[in-house]
């Protein structure tokens, strides 16, 4: 499955990672329930405020699901970055993806491929990871 | 018997990640005093889903747990007490690194 995501989202997403850099910075992207539209982003933050570990925040959490209840959505995208290593599912994030309906989007800012990024989307199941395609779309 | 050891019957949310252990239900009720009685009674109805919640009897690290809307690290972790009305909530946390 194909993740689209608006370029200025991507944008946001890319300017949050050089901002909290050298930390690992996080969010999600959310949507209408059902809908596997990202729409809506939500940088989160990261309370392990760590270059190699991302938690939200344990009430950013709750809270963030009662929106999700209370409003019909679902997060689309859960994305973090790393710094100094590729854009892949390390074996943390792989133990402790819990949505599996997600697409688990990851940014590198490291410096050997500055000023380039990469921003490349999983899905991780049961243990699984699978890449998939970005299509990066302009909004009208 | 004091009141504090009544059994009440509570509402617990639970995460997509864990509905194939309750059949789907994201909402379901189980009785008990405190949250160590609440996982029992949750394991004794669901099989398999105090394992995912539990490690060595403590609760799993990246699993957190709210009784309305505090979580329970902060109120005595599995001894937290439960009282008729109160609503939990299960969360995987949100979490990963770049090890």
């Amino acid at each position: 499955m194909t993740l689209r995501i608006r370029v200025d989202i991507v944008a946001k997403i890319l300017e949050q990672s050089r901002a909290e850099y050298p930390d690992e910075c996080c969010g999600v992207i959310l949507g209408p329930e059902g809908s596997d539209s990202a729409v809506e982003l939500k940088p989160m933050i990261n309370a392990a405020h760590s270059p190699t570990f991302y938690e939200f925040d344990s009430k950013d959490l709750l809270a963030l699901y009662r929106e999700l209840d209370e409003k019909s959505k679902e997060i689309v995208v859960v994305y973090h970055s790393h710094t100094e290593t590729q854009a892949y599912p390390s074996r943390t994030d792989i133990a402790y993806a819990s949505e599996p309906n997600a697409h688990y989007v990851l940014v590198s800012t490291r410096k050997e491929i500055a000023p380039e990024t990469e921003f490349r989307s999983y899905r991780i199941i049961d243990g699984e990871v699978t890449e998939e395609p970005v299509e990066i779309i302009t909004t009208p | 018997m004091s009141s504090s050891t009544t059994s009440a019957e509570i509402e617990v949310r639970i995460p997509t990640i864990l509905r194939p252990y309750t059949k789907g239900e994201k909402l379901v009720t189980a009785e008990a005093s405190d949250l160590k009685g609440l996982i029992t009674a949750l394991d004794a109805k669901y099989a398999g889903l105090g394992e995912r919640l539990l490690e060595n009897n403590e609760l799993r690290r990246f699993i957190n747990i709210y009784i309305n809307d505090e979580d329970v690290r902060f109120m005595g972790s599995l001894a937290a007490t439960l009282k008729a009305g109160d609503s939990v909530t299960i969360l995987p946390a949100v979490a990963g690194g770049c090890k």
